[in-house]
């Protein structure tokens, strides 16, 4: 498997606070790439970070993101420009507030078009915005809808057909369906994993939802006050999650599939960026903290191929 | 449609109430008009003079308040809205359609122009927030809190007296006759210049200040994030991502404006001495000239009524949100 976005020892500041750390990723042709975490993780700023999206007073210090051997980081407004969308597109929550309330979905959907395939004659544009529209399965005449006429289900269908329009090599999903219901978000997921089989797009897959994860991805990084603490492939980290932080994540939602377990949840909150706790910023809340875990901060250490793990727990040397 | 049609029958019964209390008004004042006319005219008028005076402004005590009603609805209908005291004999409706262009022509410009130039300036300066730009608001806000006809008089002493620029006052110059010719245009064009640039230094702050919040509030909505993330041009989300929904509150302000150019003007046409609308309101309420204060106030009540239809239909066109559907 060839990597198509490598995101490199990523920092990104706030001001004087660091949301991320050093995180280096890897997303593959063809891949689905779980970010877990919890709100304040640093999950959507490390996507925001590495598509160039960050608001102010956001700001990235160090680091690359290697698409396709072009570090994104370096490029000018006008070549970036270019690449979005066409080669990166976005699907945000769209059941919110990511469509613009006051143009239609078909010149929302157009605008991509117009701006990225100039060559493309009106008739032309209109009719791949249908053939969009019924890739995810919503009635052509919607083209000329506002968001306010769709529900909320249509309105993320509208998003993913949005983020399809330039066939992509990578979509990155951004809490596609957190304000939905469960079973409209399985109806919708399902239908992206099947486009991604047919189109061939790799996904990065951003939720809380670790069970969404388990289900729909091939590979679940999980994030902790802005680091990786945990990489491996989905079927490991259900089966046998090595960081407590992980295996307190799974614990506190309900497997889909499988059989029923007791479900616990994480006692305390996400940390603070203005006052992380020295060494792993996870041992106060952890029920196997160490000496060790309060001192110095554990780095993220393959212990098996393909899996990566920052704790204590798991380091040989302690 | 059912929805104009709804609007429609709100703005008639608003419409009706207005000239109802129109009528009712003058007549609920102490004091009386044709008294004042006749301390006006010195006591110069004998009693038969003096009694057809009040038939004259329909003010005859033998008539019942309810056929006056109807009387004045009658008339109102015609178009004739009685005979002015200040500029008597001649009727106030033509006093009204002589004053009216002028008003139009010069704050109803001079507002529209405000507001396109103060909401272009809000834009940028909300789009490129922290840029120059910040630093024009203070300036701007600061010229509109000088109070207007303070302004007027400064204007006028520095570029009519000090340096002799532009006329001090009125809205063509003496001795010309209104005319279609390039000398009378012109001529109307250089008297406009101090009022209207006060006008738009006045007002342009509040414009701008209220576009560029919008514009910081609707910024950092998640539409303009994916619109950038799409890949669209600076321009394309400024205008039609942000602005187009920055814009909105805007609009209704903008039709209300709209509504009080005409009571708006009574401050400017005082310090420029301007032959509009405000100018006669002034003379008429110096000289107690119910029937001319009548007419500006109506046509008052309708401006600002026709700005509120006008709000309804911007905002229908702009914001489908307001569009009902079934």
């Amino acid at each position: 498997m060839s990597p198509v976005l490598e995101i490199r020892d990523l920092s990104v500041d706030y001001g004087n606070l660091r949301a991320v750390h050093n995180v280096s990723l890897t997303l593959n042709a063809g891949e689905v790439l779980g970010l877990a975490g919890e709100s304040g993780s640093g999950k959507s700023t490390l996507a925001y970070a590495a598509t160039r999206l960050l608001q102010v007073p956001g700001k990235v210090p160090s680091g690359q993101v290697l698409f396709k051997g072009q570090d994104l980081l370096s490029l000018t407004d006008k070549q970036l420009q270019v690449l979005r969308w066409n080669e990166i597109a976005i699907v945000f929550q769209g059941a919110m507030n990511a469509l613009n309330p006051v143009i239609s979905v078909g010149t929302q959907i157009d605008d991509v078009l117009r701006t990225h395939r100039p060559q493309m004659k009106r008739p032309q544009r209109s009719a791949r915005g249908r053939e969009l529209l019924s890739l995810v399965g919503i009635p052509t005449d919607r083209l000329s809808s506002y968001p306010h006429q769709l529900s909320g289900g249509m309105r993320q269908r509208v998003m993913i057909a949005m983020a399809l329009a330039l066939e992509p090599e990578i979509v990155i999903m951004d809490e596609p369906t957190t304000a939905l219901d469960v079973v409209v978000q399985r109806q919708i997921l399902g239908q992206m994993m099947r486009l991604r089989e047919t189109l061939g797009f790799s996904v990065v897959f951003i939720t809380h939802d670790i069970s969404l994860l388990v289900e729909f991805s091939d590979r679940i990084a999980i994030m902790y006050g802005g680091r990786v603490v945990e990489e491996a492939p989905a079927s490991e980290i259900y089966r046998a999650a090595k960081h407590p932080y992980s295996q307190g994540l799974l614990g506190s939602f309900p497997a889909l599939r499988g059989p029923r377990r007791e479900l616990k949840g994480i006692p305390g909150s996400p940390p603070d960026l203005r006052s992380m706790p020295p060494g792993c910023p996870f041992h106060p809340r952890c029920p196997t903290a160490m000496d060790v875990c309060g001192e110095r901060m554990p780095s993220l250490e393959s212990v098996e191929e393909s899996r990566r793990v920052a704790c204590w727990l798991e380091d040989v040397r302690v | 449609m059912t929805f104009l049609l709804r609007r429609a029958l709100f703005y008639l019964v608003t419409l009706w109430a207005a000239i109802t209390a129109n009528f009712l008004l003058p007549r609920l004042l102490p004091g009386d008009p044709v008294q004042a006319m006749i301390t006006k005219l010195g006591g110069r008028l004998n009693s038969d003079a003096m009694a057809s005076l009040y038939v004259l402004f329909g003010l005859d005590e033998n008539k019942s308040i309810w056929e006056q009603y109807v009387d004045y609805w009658a008339s109102l209908v015609r178009g004739d809205l009685g005979l002015s005291f200040t500029f008597f004999p001649t009727p106030v409706a033509d006093v009204l359609s002589q004053s009216m262009p002028w008003t139009l022509g010069l704050v109803g410009v001079t507002t529209v122009i405000a507001f396109l130039l103060g909401t272009l300036l809000g834009v940028y300066a909300g789009w490129k927030r922290g840029s120059w730009m910040d630093n024009l608001i203070p300036i701007t806000t600061f010229l509109s809190s000088i109070p207007y006809f303070w302004l007027g008089l400064i204007a006028i002493s520095l570029f009519s007296v000090t340096w002799p620029l532009f006329p001090a006052s009125g809205g063509y110059a003496p001795g010309l006759v209104p005319e279609f010719s390039g000398e009378f245009i012109g001529s109307v064009l250089e008297h406009a210049v101090l009022p209207g640039i006060t006008i738009v230094v006045s007002s342009v702050a509040g414009w701008i200040l209220g576009m560029r919040n919008m514009m910081v509030t609707v910024t950092a909505e998640d539409y303009v994030l994916v619109a950038r993330a799409k890949g669209l041009t600076q321009k394309r989300i400024m205008f039609a991502y942000a602005a187009r929904n920055a814009v909105l509150p805007s609009i209704s302000g903008f039709a209300l404006s709209l509504g009080f150019i005409v009571g708006g003007a009574l401050l400017v046409e005082m310090v420029f001495s301007y032959p509009g609308l405000g100018y006669v309101l002034f003379q008429g309420i110096g000289a107690k000239d119910y029937p001319l204060m009548q007419g500006v106030f109506l046509v008052i009540t309708l401006a600002v009524l026709v700005a509120n239809l006008l709000a309804d239909i911007g905002y229908l066109l702009l914001d489908p949100r307001t569009r009902r559907e079934g």
